[in-house]
């Protein structure tokens, strides 16, 4: 039997190795010196790494491990592989809500993203319940329906991003999923997460329990629709706040929980910290590799994301019986 | 010692109602196993005692208390309950299963404290799974998946234990020392109910019979008070001869050809 702990420590070594990768590297790259050095002078006039670098690993680091923990909260509460905020219509329905807010409010303070990343996020995963409501459930139908309101949703967006071509410049750098640009009142705004996600742990004990399937999971005391709605709700809201900042970051919340099941098996107090822990890692190193592969100019992180998570979710939808 | 009360319960899904009007109090401290044909009843009534199941009609109680006014983690403190169909969690090993009966004990992480460990892994030992303690579920065999779950049970240790048919995947061994398991839980004066497919079996290891058929109560005793040929004929449609067992002295009944008639 594998050692989770021990694979807890060394995704975070990882991750804070791939932290400082993310520090150094850039236009402009560093010597790992030399980022301690400014890390510790919180110079104001440090463009690189205090003004720029630093703020953007801190945002990917925590939208990461939320987007990582909203997956493996979502897999476990609805015990398939292939549920994820992205699956669901989460991420993409946040989207909509923010190029709708962008073009109809083009004035409308950043702050307020967030919020409005929320309500949409809500309002895709609501629009996916409806329609599996009425029959019974079925793993396949669920996950397949998910990714029909997904695309609908995204292409909407797509729809509305072309023919508003005065505003494309806000929205797609709102919407594109790319931590460019992001600085430290984008970290206030993420500031949530420290909330979130000691919330989104509490329930690490009835995901365990849900595991055993409904019957054994009630019969130990779970109060199962209370956990059911609870563990919805913290998903497509950790799920959305990170949207609301950074974009539509796809897969991330697909191939987290997944690869973590791998590592650490499915005791959730291991699964839980093992998917934030990888959501993070994939997160800086597809914003590292972004800015770093083609400069000056830069991939988004979300395009990178997909290129790996695409793939991956084929795989594992050719490997699903269920 | 925890008793349960059931009365007039009606339990169905949407229209069909599959338990009609019946009241029974299963003896505290003793085995009582369910018996009765495929769809009488036995399982629906098992749920609604372990609250999956919400009676439409009627009313159930522990210790005098009404279901309704228990939370899901009180009652789970003094109702275990197996179901019959067990999935298989994903990377789960055996002493994390185990450890998940001591839940309604502990706290919201789930940790345990010293005298949880002590429940579980006294109840690893009773069902000797020290050496697959560490084995992935999924890795083991239908029978050893089967005592890994009741160990769990027994870690729950709650006063009254429901099992839904848990023999099917054991074989004769393991079968026979699941149904002694029985015996020595009602000896420490838990309530165990159980449904069994075997009627000698069940009448070898149970204190006591409640006999379904059609969703109702139709007999209820000890195994002498209850079994009789024409009991056999009325509700299984078998035509059997009454014996008594050599061994232990109960009923037995030795089949001597179906009364079914053929559609």
């Amino acid at each position: 039997m594998i050692r989770p702990r021990l694979r807890l420590w060394l995704l975070l070594g990882l991750l804070l190795l791939a932290t400082l990768v993310s520090l150094s590297a850039g236009t402009l790259w560093l010597t790992p010196q030399t980022v301690f050095e400014r890390l510790l002078a919180h110079d104001v006039l440090d463009f690189e790494v205090w003004n720029h670098r630093l703020p953007r690993s801190l945002i990917a680091i925590l939208a990461g491990a939320a987007f990582g923990l909203a997956g493996a909260i979502v897999q476990g509460v609805i015990r398939n592989p292939l549920a994820s905020p992205e699956i669901l219509g989460v991420t993409q329905g946040a989207g909509l809500a923010l190029t709708v807010a962008i073009i109809s409010w083009p004035h409308l303070p950043i702050t307020w993203l967030p919020l409005v990343a929320c309500l949409g996020g809500a309002g895709g995963a609501l629009l996916l319940a409806l329609y599996n409501t009425g029959v019974s459930f079925s793993g396949v139908r669920f996950a397949l329906s998910g990714v029909a309101i997904a695309v609908t949703l995204s292409s909407v967006t797509e729809f509305l991003i072309l023919s508003h071509p005065l505003d494309i410049n806000t929205a797609l750098l709102a919407l594109t999923g790319s931590l460019w640009s992001r600085n430290w009142h984008h970290v206030a705004m993420v500031l949530p997460f420290l909330v979130l996600i000691p919330v989104g742990l509490c329930l690490t004990k009835p995901l365990n329990l849900i595991a055993l399937g409904d019957e054994a999971a009630h019969s130990l005391g779970t109060a199962l629709s209370r956990t059911r709605w609870s563990a919805m709700a913290c998903a497509v809201l950790l799920t959305s706040l990170g949207v609301g900042v950074i974009g539509p970051i796809g897969f991330i919340g697909l191939v987290a929980p997944h690869m973590a099941r791998r590592l650490v098996g499915g005791h959730h107090q291991y699964l839980l910290p093992a998917a934030m822990l990888i959501g993070a890692l994939l997160l800086v190193l597809a914003d590292t590799l972004g800015r770093t592969l083609i400069a000056p100019s830069e991939i988004p992180a979300g395009v990178l994301t997909a290129v790996i998570g695409a793939p991956y979710f084929l795989w594992l939808l050719a490997r699903f019986r269920g | 010692m925890s008793i349960l009360q059931a009365r007039e319960l009606d339990i169905g899904y949407g229209a069909t109602r599959i338990v009609q009007g019946l009241s029974f109090a299963p003896p505290a401290g003793k085995v009582t196993a369910l018996i009765g044909p495929n769809g009488c009843g036995k399982s629906t009534l098992l749920k609604a005692f372990a609250r999956i199941l919400k009676p439409t009609q009627g009313e159930l109680t522990l210790d005098g208390q009404a279901y309704a006014s228990l939370s899901a983690r009180q009652l789970a403190r003094h109702i275990a309950f197996l179901p019959q169909v067990l999935p298989v969690p994903e990377g789960v090993s055996v002493r994390q299963l185990v450890a998940y009966g001591r839940s309604p004990h502990n706290s919201l992480w789930g940790r345990l404290s010293g005298s949880d460990q002590a429940h579980v892994s006294q109840a690893m030992q009773r069902l000797e799974l020290d050496v697959l303690a560490d084995r992935a579920l999924a890795d083991l065999s239908g029978g050893q998946r089967q005592r890994a779950w009741l160990a769990m049970v027994l870690a729950q240790n709650a006063p009254v234990v429901l099992l839904d048919e848990p023999t099917t995947y054991l074989d004769i061994s393991h079968q026979v020392e699941l149904l002694d398991l029985m015996g020595e839980l009602a000896a420490e004066g838990k309530t165990v109910i159980t449904v069994l497919h075997d009627i000698n079996q069940a009448c070898r290891y149970a204190d006591h019979l409640a006999v379904m058929h059609g969703g109702k109560l139709v007999a209820d005793g000890t195994p002498a008070e209850v079994v009789s040929a024409e009991l056999m004929r009325r509700v299984f449609e078998v035509q059997v001869q009454v014996m008594q067992e050599p061994v232990a002295g109960t009923p037995m009944c030795l089949v001597e050809k179906s009364t079914r008639a053929k559609a």
